[in-house]
């Protein structure tokens, strides 16, 4: 590991002022993937500036009805939170199926949303890999794929996002607010990462020197009714294959007794399967106004899956996406359909 | 580089001069001679090296001990009390929960953080139920929630049954079912 100089944060626009003016220099939070990644070689910061001493450690209604979320909030802490639990259940699983116990009383909120691929080619430097060296190729692409992409991929890469936290703020239109050195903005969770495209070392949007403060969840009512299902090589502390946040609202006239309600409002998100928390919006878009059914399920899945691009060992995701998918819808309106 | 930090170990002050680089699993063991936090992966993988930071469980290989000047530190040497074992540490016995042992001490830190953390209502992935009363106590947890709860904590021996019987004695208070 490179020598690094470490600097305790005690304010965010200093902390700001240091990394970005610095190229060299990296935020510390956590330190679950940063520290990681440094013993691996990947990241080699030659000043680290410690933000966990920063006032970003709330969690808090909001005006709208929605709930703020300090981007210093371990994942331990925001899981058990009673308004994440009673009214984003989503968010709650989707955090307590991540890691272990040990890592989730570190990671942090915003450092989560940040964390790099675990494709394996990533984190080996002495193989080829444009994500950590650009322009040095895709090992994957003709390797061991079975951990990758299905959706949005590129010619240069095919890594997965691995966050499960990301993929349920995805479902509920979270937003993420970033301080950077010439103020503070917002944007929609969604559009935090990227694509790879032809910049697959660039994870996000974000500059350097960005610093991600807080994560706001708009206010939703109907997302009591939500749900997180992750399938993964073992039952627990593993990475996800595939994973699907889900929310359903139904339309609540019910029809004529006995029969199967018509779905008013859905939200999708998937995980495991892109670059990027992957929002399902075609097959949401195919389950708005139509009765909850299996049938209705599979065609929402169908639709989505269209564009799925299997590159070889990791085929059998597609149909593990839309069994997943359709076993969610089912467990959201299992007392209906 | 080099910085000058305080650690709370196992109830004594211990100051030391560290390389930014180091881990805090390297300076209790290197640096301090505090063995029973155990090296396993090193990159968080396997919890060997857990111990209480300031109270909570966590990963001592991905922790940099510049970060945690001040910190209270316990690990499993510093769980026993005026001479008697902790009581995960007697159910670790009474419940032969373990082979070659070098898990152990990571399995016991684990355990009794886990164990508080069920008492603080915190749910886990397995968890029915959304509000913080349908989160079991400690003493009710069963062994689905006892083996996802300690998932962070590998056993190459795979004395898992027992391990898993040792935290239920110690969950229950008593002398286990």
């Amino acid at each position: 590991m490179k020598p690094f100089d470490y600097r305790r944060a005690v304010a965010p626009e200093s902390a700001i002022a240091d990394v970005a003016g610095n190229p060299e220099a990296a935020y510390l939070a956590g330190g679950t993937n940063l520290v990681d990644h440094m013993k691996l070689g990947i990241a080699e910061p030659r000043l680290l500036v410690d933000i966990t001493s920063l006032p970003l450690d709330e969690v808090a209604e909001t005006q709208d009805g929605g709930v703020s979320i300090g981007a210093n909030v371990r994942n331990s802490d925001l899981a058990a939170h009673p308004l994440i639990r009673s009214r984003y259940p989503v968010l709650s699983q989707a955090l307590l199926s991540g890691a272990s116990g040990q890592l989730r009383n570190l990671a942090t909120t915003g450092g989560n949303l940040l964390q790099r691929t675990r494709c394996v080619y990533f984190q080996d430097v002495t193989t080829p890999c444009n994500k950590r060296a650009p322009g040095s190729g895709c090992s994957a692409l003709e390797g061991y794929s079975r951990y990758h992409a299905i959706l949005g991929a590129s010619d240069d890469c095919i890594a997965v996002h691995p966050s499960d936290i990301a993929v349920a703020l995805a479902a509920l239109d979270a937003t993420v607010v970033v301080q950077g050195p010439s103020g503070e903005r917002s944007m929609a969770l969604t559009d935090l990462h990227r694509l790879p495209d032809s910049r697959p070392d660039l994870d996000t949007v974000l500059e350097h020197g960005d610093l991600i403060t807080a994560v706001r969840l708009p206010g939703l009512p109907w997302a009591e009714r939500s749900a997180y299902r992750k399938v993964r090589d073992r039952a627990s502390y593993a990475f996800a294959l595939v994973s699907v946040a889900g929310a359903v609202e139904l339309e609540d006239d019910g029809g004529a007794p006995g029969e199967v309600p018509v779905i008013r409002q859905v939200r999708i998100a998937l995980g495991g399967v892109a670059h990027k928390p992957w929002r399902a919006t075609l097959a949401e878009e195919t389950l708005r106004g139509v009765q909850a059914t299996h049938e209705n399920f599979r065609a929402a899945a169908d639709a989505e899956l269209e564009r799925a691009a299997p590159v070889g060992d990791n085929a059998f995701k597609v149909p593990m996406v839309r069994n997943t998918m359709i076993s969610v819808l089912h467990e959201l309106t299992r007392e209906y359909s | 580089m080099e910085a000058e930090i305080i650690l709370h170990v196992d109830g004594s002050r211990r100051a030391l001069t560290i390389d930014t680089r180091t881990t805090l699993l390297d300076a209790l063991r290197d640096r301090l001679g505090v063995y029973s936090p155990k090296k396993g992966c090193d990159h968080g993988q396997c919890g060997a090296c857990t111990v209480l930071l300031n109270g909570r469980r966590v990963n001592s290989c991905l922790v940099f001990a510049v970060a945690q000047d001040g910190a209270e530190v316990v690990t499993a040497a510093g769980l026993a009390e005026g001479g008697n074992l902790h009581p995960v540490q007697q159910a670790f016995l009474d419940q032969d929960a373990f082979q070659c042992g070098y898990c152990t001490p990571g399995q016991v830190c684990s355990a009794v953080g886990m164990l508080a953390e069920a008492d603080a209502a915190q749910p886990s992935y397995v968890t029915e139920g959304f509000r913080p009363e349908d989160s079991p106590a400690a003493a009710d947890l069963d062994d689905e929630e006892i083996r996802e709860r300690m998932s962070g904590n590998l056993c190459r021996c795979g004395a898992y049954v027992n391990i898993v019987a040792a935290v239920r004695q110690a969950a229950a208070g008593g002398s286990g079912a």
